[in-house]
C-alpha cells in the first residue's frame, strides 16, 4: 500500500509532536497536585480506602478509555467527532446481551444452545465486537459516506452523527420497549480480599482488556502500514488517495477498530453493570468524549489517559468531598486542564477544528 | 408577492389554531375523560406500564357495565394516557396537554414524585383534579387544593424504615446512598437521616452519600460508606438503581444488610437484582403475598390478565382512580362546561372523608393527604414480597 519512503512517514505531524510532551510536564502537575491533596485529608480517608479506591477508579476509567478510543480513532482519521459512538456502545451492549441469552439458551433466539457459562463468554466476547463493528461499518455507509462524497461540511456530518445517535437510541426504544434487560452472569464471581481491600475477578478483566487495546491499537496505528495510511489521511486526505491509499478502505477500517472496541466496552461493562437500557450509551459517551478531548483528540495515548484521568477525578473527588459535588468538581477540574492546555494533554494546536 | 407570502402564511395560521380550538370543543357529552400521566418509557418504564395496566382493567370492568352512572345517566369512560418519559419537564407538558388538548375532567399521575410535584403545580394553577397513586414526597400535594394522593407520605415512612431496622437488625449506626437528582430519593433520605438521630442519637447515621439518576457507578460512595462500618444501609432509591447498588456493594465485600423504601416494589425488581436482592427489607404500600379479600381478588384478576403480580403502584393506581371515579359520581352531574365539571369533581373529592382501598383503608383530613397504613416486607428465596410488619399511624 505505502511504499516507504517519500514524505508519509514525515506527515502525522501531529504525531511526531510528541515533543510537545516534554513541554506539557509542568502542566500535567495537576494530577500529582490532586493525589497531594488526597494526602492532606490521609487523616481521614485511610489507606485501604484509598487503595480500593483506585481500584474503583481503574474499574471505571477503563470504560471511559475504551469509548474514548473509538471517538478518538474517528476523529484522529476523518476529523469527525462521531458523536453517535456512546450509542455504538449501548448498541454494542445489548447485541452483547442477545448473543450471551442465545447461547446460554435462556431467551433471545431459540437455538436450543446450553452452553457452559464461561465457553458462551468465549463466543459473545468475538461475536459482539464483529457485530458491532458490522453497525459502526453501516453508520458509516449509509451516514458519513454520502455526505463526505457531496462534500458536506464537517459540521453537517457531525450534526449527522448526533442524530444517528438519538436514531439508535430510539430505534431501541421502539424495537424492545422502555424495560430494562439484566445481563446474564457469565463468569462466577470471585471476590478477593487483601486486607481490606476487595478486587472482583471481573474488575481485574476490566483493567487488564483496556490496557491490552490500548497496547493493540497504539501499535496498530504506529506500527503497520494500515496504520500509516490512517495518519496519513489525518494530515490530507485529498493527496493521499493520489498516492494509491485506498481512503474508504482505510476509513473503513477505522470505523470497525472503533466500534469493535466499543462492543468491547459493552460486553465488559454489561457484566460490570448487568442492567441494560437504551439510553446507557448517551452519558458515558458524552463523559468519554470529554476523556478524548482532555487528553487530545485524535491521539490513542490521549484517550486512554484521558479515560483514566476523568475515573481517577470522579471517584477522587467523591472520595473526598462530599458526593453530592462530584460532577462540579470533576468538570471543573476538566474545564481548567482545557483552560490551561486547550488541544488536551497529547494533542497539538491545529487551524481548524470543530 | 412577498405581501402574497405573508397573507397566506397568516391564514395558515389562522386555520390551524381553528383547529387546536375544535379539538377542545370536539367532546361527545357520553363520554367521561380522564387523563393518565405516566412514566411509559424513561428510567422507571414498569412503573408507568403498571399502572397503565391496573387503569385498563378497571375501564373494561366500568365499560363493559354500560359505563360510569352519575346523576342517573350512564357515560362510558376514555382513559388518555401520556408518557412523561420519568421527565419533571414531560410531566408538566404531559399535564398541559391532558388538559388544554384533550380536556380532560382529572388526572390520574404522575407516579415518582420527581414528576408528580411539577405536574402537581401545572394542575394546581390549572385547575384541574390530579391525583397521584405513588408520590410520597410532602410537597406534591403541599398548599394545593386540587392534588391528591393515594399512599402515604414520607415523614410517615421514613420512621417506619427506621423503626423497623433498628428493631430487626439492632442496628445503632445507619448509612444512607440516594439520587440528589431525584425529589422523592433526596426527601426521604433526609427524613430518615433526622428521625435516625432522633433515635439513635446525633452522628449515628455514618455515610450519607448521593449520586446522580443516570450514574452506573457507585464504587466510591460504597466505599466511603463501607469503610464507615454501618449496620445496615439504606436505599431509598428507584429499582434500577437499587439493583446496582447492591450488586456493587457486594462486590465491595459489604455483607450486612440494606433496608429499602417503596421505590423498590416494583415488580421488576427481582429480574435486574437477582440473587443479591433475597433476603432484604423494605417498606412500601401492600404486600401482595397472602393478600385477602378485595385485594387478593385484584391481585389473581390481574396475574391471570397480564402474567404477573401486580406491585404497588399497579394497586395504587387502581385505588386512585376509584377515588377519581367516585369523585365524578359524587359530583351528582356532569357538567356540559368542562372548568365547572372539574370545580364539582374537585369539591366531591374534597369531601371522602374515608376510602376503602385495596391498598388499605384511607382516611382524609380535610387535606389531599390520606392516613392510611405501611407495610414492611422482605424479599423471599423465590423473589416474591413477603409480609413482615404492619405499621399505622396512630
Amino acid at each position: 500500500m505505502i511504499t516507504g519512503g517519500g514524505p508519509i512517514p514525515e506527515v502525522p505531524a501531529r504525531f511526531v509532536l510528541r515533543r510537545g510532551l516534554a513541554r506539557t510536564h509542568p502542566r500535567r502537575k495537576a494530577v500529582p497536585r490532586h493525589a497531594a491533596r488526597k494526602h492532606h485529608f490521609k487523616a481521614k480517608v485511610p489507606l485501604v480506602e484509598i487503595f480500593q479506591n483506585i481500584l474503583n477508579a481503574l474499574q471505571f476509567g477503563s470504560f471511559y478509555a475504551l469509548i474514548a478510543l473509538g471517538y478518538t480513532l474517528v476523529y484522529g482519521v476523518l476529523r469527525l467527532i462521531n458523536f453517535a459512538h456512546g450509542d455504538i456502545f449501548m448498541v454494542g451492549a445489548y447485541l452483547a446481551y442477545f448473543v450471551a441469552v442465545t447461547l446460554l439458551g435462556i431467551g433471545g433466539l431459540n437455538l436450543g444452545l446450553h452452553m457452559d457459562p464461561g465457553l458462551a463468554l468465549a463466543i459473545t466476547v468475538p461475536v459482539t465486537m464483529i457485530l458491532t463493528a458490522l453497525v459502526g461499518v453501516t453508520l458509516e455507509r449509509t451516514a458519513y459516506r454520502p455526505l463526505r462524497r457531496k462534500g458536506a461540511d464537517r459540521l453537517y456530518v457531525v450534526i449527522t452523527a448526533l442524530m444517528a445517535g438519538l436514531v439508535l437510541e430510539n430505534g431501541n426504544l421502539a424495537l424492545l420497549g422502555a424495560s430494562r434487560k439484566r445481563f446474564p452472569d457469565m463468569i462466577d464471581k470471585v471476590i478477593w480480599n487483601l486486607h481490606g481491600v476487595t478486587v472482583t475477578n471481573l474488575k481485574v478483566i476490566v483493567i487488564v482488556a483496556s490496557i491490552l487495546v490500548f497496547l493493540l491499537l497504539q501499535f496498530i496505528v504506529t506500527k503497520t502500514k494500515i496504520g500509516m495510511a490512517m495518519r496519513g489521511i489525518s494530515y490530507d486526505k485529498f493527496a493521499i488517495p493520489l498516492m494509491g491509499i485506498p481512503l474508504d478502505t482505510i476509513i473503513v477500517v477505522t470505523f470497525v477498530l472503533g466500534s469493535a472496541m466499543a462492543g468491547l466496552a459493552g460486553i465488559l461493562f454489561a457484566m460490570s453493570y448487568p442492567i441494560l437500557e437504551p439510553y446507557m450509551g448517551a452519558l458515558i459517551g458524552w463523559k468519554a468524549f470529554i476523556a478524548a478531548v482532555v487528553g487530545g483528540i485524535g491521539d490513542i495515548r490521549g484517550a486512554i489517559v484521558g479515560g483514566f484521568l476523568l475515573g481517577f477525578i470522579e471517584i477522587g473527588v467523591v472520595a473526598v468531598f462530599p458526593s453530592t459535588l462530584r460532577d462540579l468538581f470533576a468538570f471543573s477540574v476538566l474545564l481548567i486542564i482545557l483552560w490551561l492546555r486547550p488541544t488536551g494533554i497529547f494533542g497539538v494546536a491545529q487551524t481548524t477544528k470543530i | 408577492m412577498k405581501r402574497m407570502t405573508v397573507k397566506i402564511l397568516f391564514a395558515v395560521l389562522a386555520l390551524s389554531l381553528g383547529a387546536f380550538a375544535l379539538i377542545g370543543c370536539g367532546k361527545d357529552s357520553d363520554t367521561i375523560k380522564v387523563g393518565f400521566n405516566l412514566e411509559l418509557t424513561g428510567d422507571i418504564p414498569k412503573v408507568g406500564e403498571a399502572s397503565k395496566f391496573a387503569a385498563e382493567m378497571l375501564k373494561e370492568d366500568i365499560n363493559s357495565k354500560g359505563g360510569l352512572e352519575v346523576g342517573g345517566k350512564k357515560y362510558k369512560l376514555e382513559f388518555i394516557y401520556q408518557d412523561n418519559e420519568a421527565k419533571a419537564e414531560s410531566a408538566v407538558n404531559a399535564a398541559l396537554k391532558l388538559i388544554n388538548q384533550d380536556g380532560v375532567v382529572a388526572i390520574v399521575g404522575p407516579n415518582s414524585s420527581k414528576q408528580a410535584i411539577p405536574a402537581g403545580a401545572t394542575c394546581n394553577d390549572n385547575q384541574v383534579v390530579m391525583v397521584t397513586p405513588w408520590s410520597t414526597n410532602p410537597d406534591t400535594t403541599k398548599d394545593r387544593p386540587w392534588v391528591f394522593r393515594a399512599c402515604f407520605l414520607d415523614p410517615f415512612q421514613g420512621p417506619v424504615a427506621v423503626n423497623f431496622a433498628a428493631k430487626q437488625f439492632g442496628a445503632k449506626t445507619a448509612a444512607v446512598i440516594f439520587d440528589i437528582a431525584n425529589d422523592y430519593s433526596k426527601g426521604l433520605a433526609e427524613i430518615f437521616k433526622t428521625e435516625w438521630e432522633k433515635k439513635s442519637g446525633a452522628g449515628t447515621v455514618v455515610g450519607f452519600e448521593s449520586h446522580g439518576t443516570k450514574d452506573q457507578d457507585f464504587s466510591a460512595q460504597l466505599t466511603k460508606i463501607i469503610a464507615a462500618k454501618p449496620d445496615f444501609i439504606f436505599i431509598p432509591d428507584d429499582y434500577n438503581q437499587v439493583a446496582l447498588i447492591v450488586k456493587q456493594a457486594h462486590d465491595l465485600g459489604y455483607k450486612g444488610p440494606f433496608m429499602g423504601s417503596d421505590a423498590w416494589g416494583s415488580a421488576e425488581l427481582m429480574t435486574l437484582c437477582g440473587k443479591d436482592c433475597i433476603g432484604q427489607f423494605f417498606s412500601t404500600h401492600y404486600a401482595a403475598a397472602g393478600a385477602q379479600g378485595a385485594t387478593k381478588e385484584f391481585i389473581d384478576r390481574f396475574n391471570a390478565k397480564y402474567k404477573y403480580v401486580p406491585d404497588d403502584v399497579a394497586a395504587l393506581t387502581w385505588d386512585a382512580t376509584r377515588l377519581v371515579l367516585q369523585a365524578i359520581q359524587g359530583a351528582g352531574k356532569v357538567d356540559k362546561d368542562i372548568k365547572t365539571e372539574r370545580k364539582l369533581v374537585r369539591d366531591a373529592l374534597a369531601n371522602i372523608k374515608e376510602f376503602a382501598g385495596i391498598t388499605g383503608n384511607m382516611k382524609f383530613a380535610g387535606t389531599g393527604d390520606p392516613q392510611k397504613c405501611a407495610v414492611v416486607v422482605q424479599i423471599s428465596p423465590e423473589g416474591k414480597f413477603e409480609f413482615k410488619e404492619s405499621v399505622c399511624p396512630e
